[in-house]
């Protein structure tokens, strides 16, 4: 069975029609590419499938269980992480804080108003692991804001990871980062594929091509093309767009 | 605000260097040209600021219609003394309670906002709180005020004291201020402040993290609003009365300026500080002129002008590059390690 489902979403913000109609089903494990040109209503869907749009038609399913329309942090509690294309990382916060409260132990204890975060080490050491499966673990103590940008970067999706996600959403990822960057981006997306469901939304088309199991083609608010990379670049619409001249 | 070195303790050597220069002042008070009711105020401002501050500089909430929840302290504080019992520690509870309430049902209606929105609702509902307080005579004495509110005697069972002599008030403000500031500071490092401390930075962001902003926005408002109307019963009690100008959105507005003043954004004791300079330059600079608001707004738009960050901003670089300079080996360290 589908661990994420999409069936029929439809978002209108008024009289704008951003999604007409999105199917989609993707089985656990699986690194699932959304490509489309700009507007095509990519990140529209990324916010429904994380609640921060609720969709005026349609059902989204995870594990079978509809989870359209629940609020962020519902869905979050579910198991969905996100990572943003603007980056929203806490930035006065050190790494390891922005990775801390992340962490489902430290939302477990988010009322605790006595204890001190500073006197329970076990917290610090849970997210110096993930800043450690980053790469990021000597700068935990640096302010976000102080960071690189390829820093921010990686720091944006160790934030999602220490959510424990069953599904994890990057929103083009690789966005503003040199070549260099995308390179040990795609390695650590590469690590992470077989444990993890993750859902990309990408511009660049080598990188998806080369990591993604299946990709999905969003163009008008609809799914105009889908399958494995290979089969994508023998597809008729793929072909008279330029979106596939990269694979 | 950055993490201190003292985040896990529960006393920290700076509020014990403070208590003990707190505890020293009316020794020395009438010496210096000033009066000992100026140190009750000080304290009872300061307990109101620092609970103010949880809402602005913790979790980033512009809050301007604060002397609501200290209004209906001391009100609560008067009207359990005149229909309940007048029992110190019933009368405290009751201006606590009654606080948080307002506060609670205020955060319902705006939790769900933020920003320019959510300083709006608040300047509103403040409004409504004191339009109440002026107009519902046969609860509030209307303009005048209720009048001849008492010092129940704090009683602890095996000893009580009468707090009718001011002194007798100051160190039991004091221990009250004590109690306070250990609580307060155990609330802004632990989980709790640090989720409040990241839903200022980014209220979606926090969502996304599985936190459910509106809840902790209530909470934070509700319990903010609780010690500020502990501080209201306080100052009910100091005064002997309790009015409604303390509601108005002037007044309202004083303990925003005394926060900003003293750099509550920056650092947990910025209130204290503010409330301090506040106090002091009404009385040094109010004895020479009358218009010593003109001065003290003057140096208030100079601050946020120059030095936003407030007087903590100023005095922190140069107690953090002190710090740094005695972790070169001193022994010194140890005796000036502060908070």
């Amino acid at each position: 069975m589908a661990l994420i489902e999409a069936e029929g979403v439809h978002v209108r913000f008024g009289d704008r029609v951003v999604l007409e109609q999105i199917d989609l089903s993707i089985p656990e494990g699986e690194l699932h590419g959304i490509m489309g040109p700009n507007g095509a209503g990519k990140t529209t869907f990324f916010n429904v499938l994380t609640g921060r749009v609720r969709p005026s038609r349609g059902r989204v399913r995870l594990d079978g269980e509809d989870i359209g329309g629940l609020s962020p942090h519902a869905i979050a509690n579910k198991g969905i992480a996100r990572s943003f294309q603007v980056m929203t990382l806490f930035n006065e916060f050190t790494a390891r804080e922005n990775v801390m409260v992340a962490l489902p132990s430290f939302r477990a204890r988010g009322f605790d108003a006595r204890r001190a975060v500073a006197a329970d080490a076990g917290f610090a050491e849970e997210a110096d692991a993930v800043l450690a499966s980053v790469g990021l673990v000597d700068k935990a103590a640096v302010s976000a804001k102080q960071l690189s940008y390829g820093e921010r970067r990686a720091l944006e999706i160790a934030v999602a990871l220490a959510q424990r996600p069953r599904v994890l959403c990057l929103d083009e990822p690789t966005s503003g980062l040199g070549t260099d960057g995308s390179t040990r981006l795609a390695e650590l997306i590469g690590q992470l594929k077989n444990r993890l469901t993750i859902i990309a939304v990408e511009h660049d088309m080598g990188f998806l091509f080369s990591l993604a199991d299946r990709i999905s083609v969003i163009h008008w608010g609809q799914v105009v093309a889908r399958g494995t990379p290979r089969e994508l670049q023998q597809n008729d619409w793929v072909k008279k767009s330029n979106l596939g001249r990269f694979g | 605000m950055p993490t201190s070195p003292d985040a896990a303790r529960l006393v920290t050597p700076a509020m014990i260097g403070l208590w003990l220069l707190l505890g020293s002042v009316p020794l020395w008070i009438a010496q210096v040209g000033l009066y000992p009711y100026l140190g009750v105020e000080i304290l009872i401002w300061s307990i109101y600021a620092l609970a103010f501050n949880l809402v602005l500089g913790t979790a980033g909430l512009p809050s301007f219609g604060h002397g609501a929840y200290f209004g209906v302290g001391a009100y609560a504080f008067g009207l359990c003394q005149f229909e309940v019992a007048a029992n110190l520690w019933m009368c405290l509870g009751a201006a606590a309670l009654a606080a948080a309430l307002a506060g609670l049902i205020v955060g319902l209606f705006i939790s769900h906002r933020r920003g320019i929105y959510y300083a709006f609702l608040t300047i509103a509902f403040g409004q409504i709180f004191w339009t109440i307080a002026i107009k519902a005579y046969p609860l509030t004495g209307g303009e005048d005020g209720l009048l001849r509110i008492a010092r129940p005697p704090a009683d602890f069972g095996v000893v009580a004291f009468d707090l009718n002599d001011n002194l007798a008030l100051y160190y039991f403000v004091l221990v009250l201020f004590a109690v306070v500031v250990v609580a307060l500071w155990r609330l802004v490092h632990s989980p709790y402040g640090q989720v409040l401390a990241a839903i200022r930075q980014s209220e979606t962001r926090a969502a996304h993290l599985g936190y459910n902003v509106w809840l902790y926005k209530l909470s934070i408002f509700a319990i903010s609003a609780a010690f500020s109307g502990l501080a209201g019963g306080l100052f009910a009690m100091a005064q002997l009365s309790a009015f409604p100008d303390v509601m108005s959105l002037n007044q309202s507005g004083l303990v925003v300026m005394m926060t900003l003043v003293g750099g509550g954004l920056v650092s947990f004791w910025g209130p204290v500080v503010g409330v301090v300079v506040y106090l002091i330059a009404r009385d040094v600079i109010g004895a020479l002129t009358n218009a010593w608001m003109l001065y003290f707004g003057l140096m208030f738009v100079l601050l946020v002008l120059f030095r936003p960050e407030g007087i903590a901003g100023m005095v922190k670089p140069v107690l953090e590059r002190r710090r740094r300079r005695e972790q070169g080996g001193s022994a010194l360290k140890l005796i000036f390690r502060s908070g």
